[in-house]
């Protein structure tokens, strides 16, 4: 029990974080393409598109977050002091992200700030988590199970790759987001969008890629000793093949294919770096079962979440269900 | 100058936390009045009811994003601020918190977004049914986050190994000795404090001769319910003061100003607490006043701060006013709900001017009164962050100072802008009124509806 529990609390996590990334990462990307719309009824249609959903996309950093304080709280006693900078600023970010939502829709004369809000937001909380995630890559100082680094570790050349990588990616799933759900020339535009930021996402995913197995003895042992490589060789090719395939669906004028196609991308990203870095929460020193929580306290909590989230991912789906369909051209104000 | 990074590490949660509960006060209570609402209109088929339940969803729209962010800040910093308390305290407090987000906050999120965004998509019911899940959810939220604070308070159900708690028995975790009192005490707070908002904009609105229908709606429905919950207040509030002598008794002691147990305690109404002389100055007080509502007997007795060192006393001076105040204010809450109906029975109600005049002023005292009562709270338990187990200097994460310092700064800045803002938003939704498109349905085949306050708020502007 000692022992598999950590791992299925892994895998929660780890599914909470991956549905975080995927849902607020195309709304994070509409707000990075904030900036090139050319009129407020395009800036109003496509926040349109998800105005519903926001909200819920955001809970999923709360269960991500939340979720790791229950369930390895050495974890998360290492990683919040160690990213203090970065989480901080990427919530302050956030705050002017979420209320910009709301606060445009009201203001008039003040509606350009909180389009810059909308807009600066996103990418500062979308850069914010890429230098976290890159730190976490790369490995946090750890000594007696506590943080004993300096307040910028976080912040090397390799996690800035990452944080733009991010970026590129973000900005991937919202410009595909917008060929899905939005009509007229925003989504006509966002069809180019998604091709610049498609070839962005894998040549970042390249030098991330190449960077880490040499610069990280772990990695490159790894990815590259027998047998792992004979296992592992289909991931970095099935990337390849649906980023080739994604770019084929932009080129056929397909509106739906390259969303699903990007999440796609996303996850095979996320799968290469479990693969890089597991069984490690706080690389290079502390495994899941290092920062686990009392067993009682897992499945005290395990109980709840296996029950309450099928109930939420049902209405969840409900309410992307219910507002299914393309928000028109215009469709800001009635 | 050294900076202290215990001190920064705590102004800047007191801060944000100061902060977030403002919203929660408010969207508990709104989201319950909204669901009553459209009930009401369901049942009633009276269209003002709607009327008035879509003009406070676009209220309650923005008070909740405001709510939602500086609530995800908050579920960040136990671990950037307070990594110790995080590790010390996790395996009890964490499931509390998972329960919370898997209970609630999905609940009140999606559910919102169809309440704001499904008027033309879902049947009746499901709308009406959405209003009454997003209340559930707000109070599911308030039941998990008052447990895990009242664990802080009066810990049970679990032990102690190499100075980590480990849970025991679950059942005592969630149910601890205080959380039933506090959870009544600050749910009952949310919809007093709401009650207040509403009266003051129906009272702003018969002041102004506009929105008369809707106006005396609100005002009667706040007015009704003040009368019963204020006084229940009073009770929940004495019952909740009982208990915390019980397993507390220093915070009393704090809260009362009462240095020595030996002697029955006086109410002091007023005074100056002088922590070095470790006695009252200027005390204005009702002799042996404490010790008859703490014991219920003239000459009872209870602890005194010197019956502990002094540093493991709270400090007095903030627990003593701030409890003032509150006690204060549930007072007066107490006298505007029993004078209201008065005047309603009397039918003069709509026409007392000075009374609504009053009213219209006096929306943000139940703020006031949840903020000093948390003040009591918190700042009573210390120098405990978790009474008994861990002290708040020993909970802090390895931060700098100056890191904690210039973050708290930028926090101030941020949410000064943000809160500026969404005051004045809220206000304009108010002085719009429920009319025209913030009201109204979208036209049937118009497709997807639109964003939920933009239309009212380009009305308004």
């Amino acid at each position: 029990m000692e022992w598999y529990l950590p791992l299925i609390w892994a895998g929660v996590i780890g599914t909470a974080v991956a549905l975080y990334v995927i849902l607020d990462g195309f709304d994070l990307g509409l707000g990075l393409l904030f900036p090139f719309t050319r009129s407020e009824s395009e800036r109003d249609q496509i926040v349109r598109t998800i105005a519903p959903f926001w909200d819920g996309n955001e809970t999923w950093l709360v269960l991500g977050g939340g979720g790791l304080f229950v369930a390895f709280p050495w974890a998360y006693a290492v990683i919040m002091p160690a990213f203090y900078i970065p989480v901080i600023t990427m919530l302050l970010a956030l705050v002017f992200r979420g209320v910009a939502f709301e606060f445009r829709h009201i203001a008039k004369s003040s509606k350009k700030y909180w389009n810059f809000a909308f807009w600066a937001g996103s990418l500062v909380a979308t850069l914010s988590q890429g230098f976290v995630l890159g730190g976490l890559i790369q490995g946090v100082k750890v000594e007696n199970r506590a943080f004993a680094g300096g307040a910028f570790d976080w912040a090397t050349p390799f996690a800035l790759v990452c944080a733009l990588g991010l970026t590129a990616g973000y900005g991937l799933l919202g410009a595909t987001w917008l060929m899905m759900k939005a009509e007229g020339p925003v989504a006509e535009r966002a069809r180019g969008q998604a091709k610049v930021m498609l070839a962005a996402v894998m040549i970042l995913m390249g030098i991330v890629s190449l960077w880490t197995p040499l610069a990280f003895e772990r990695i490159a042992e790894r990815w590259f000793s027998t047998p792992n490589i004979f296992l592992l060789w289909p991931v970095p090719v099935a990337a390849v093949l649906l980023a080739w395939a994604t770019w084929h669906w932009l080129d056929a004028g397909r509106d739906v294919l390259p969303f699903f196609a990007s999440v796609g991308l996303f996850f095979l990203g996320y799968f290469g770096l479990v693969i890089s870095s597991f069984p490690y929460l706080v690389p290079p020193s502390l495994t899941v079962w290092d920062t686990a929580a009392h067993p009682s306290s897992q499945i005290f909590m395990l109980v709840g979440t296996l029950i309450m989230l099928p109930i939420i991912l049902t209405y969840t789906a409900y309410s992307y269900w219910l507002f299914r369909g393309k928000v028109p051209e215009g469709q800001g104000y009635h | 100058m050294e900076l202290d990074p215990v001190m920064l590490a705590r102004l800047q949660f007191a801060f944000t936390i100061s902060f977030h509960i403002i919203f929660p006060s408010f969207t508990i209570g709104l989201s319950a009045y909204i669901a009553t609402l459209e009930v009401l209109w369901s049942a009633t088929g009276r269209d003002h009811f709607k009327r008035i339940a879509r003009f406070w969803t676009k209220i309650f729209a923005v008070s909740f994003a405001m709510g939602v962010v500086s609530g995800i800040v908050l579920s960040y910093q136990f671990g950037t601020n307070w990594s110790r308390f995080s590790v010390v305290t996790g395996n009890v407090i964490g499931p509390l918190i998972g329960y919370e987000v898997l209970t609630a906050f999905f609940l009140e999120a999606t559910f919102l977004g169809i309440l704001l965004f499904g008027g033309d998509r879902v049947p009746r019911w499901l709308h009406v049914t959405s209003a009454i899940l997003v209340a559930i959810g707000t109070a599911t939220s308030a039941f998990w986050i008052l447990s895990a604070n009242s664990w802080m308070q009066t810990p049970a159900g679990h032990e102690i190994r190499d100075g980590i708690a480990y849970p025991v028995d679950w059942w005592k975790i969630v149910f601890n000795p205080s959380f039933p009192y506090r959870f009544a005490h600050m749910l009952n707070a949310a919809y007093l404090t709401t009650a207040f908002c509403v009266l003051a904009v129906g009272a702003r609105y018969l002041l102004g001769n506009r929105h008369e229908e809707e106006g005396r709606t609100m005002i009667r429905m706040a007015v009704g319910l003040l009368a019963i919950l204020a006084p229940l207040q009073l009770f929940i509030g004495d019952q909740h003061g009982l208990n915390t002598l019980k397993y507390q008794p220093i915070k009393i002691a704090a809260m009362e100003a009462h240095w020595d147990g030996s002697e029955p305690g006086d109410f002091n109404i007023i005074a100056w607490p002088d922590e070095k002389e470790e006695r009252n100055r200027f005390a204005i007080s009702i002799p042996r006043g404490a010790s008859l509502i703490l014991t219920h007997k003239l000459d009872g007795l209870f602890p005194g701060l010197k019956s502990v060192p002094p540093q493991d006393r709270p400090p007095v001076w903030s627990v003593f006013y701030a409890f003032r105040v509150m006690v204060g204010i549930g007072l007066l809450m107490i006298a505007a709900g029993l004078f209201g109906v008065w005047l309603w029975w009397r039918g003069r109600l709509f026409t007392t001017r000075w009374y609504l005049k009053a009213a219209s002023w006096g929306w943000w005292i139940g703020f006031v009164a949840v903020l000093s009562g948390w003040l009591v709270t918190e700042s009573g338990r210390q120098p405990w962050v978790a009474y008994g187990i861990l002290r708040t200097a020993d909970a802090t994460s390895p931060v700098l100072a100056i890191n904690i310092a210039q973050t708290l700064a930028l926090f101030v800045l941020v949410y000064g802008v943000v809160f500026g803002a969404g005051i004045y938003y809220i206000n304009r939704l108010i002085e719009h009124g429920p009319v025209g498109a913030a009201v109204e349905d979208p036209e049937p085949g118009a497709g997807p509806p639109i964003g939920a306050a933009e239309a009212a708020g380009r009305e308004a502007l």
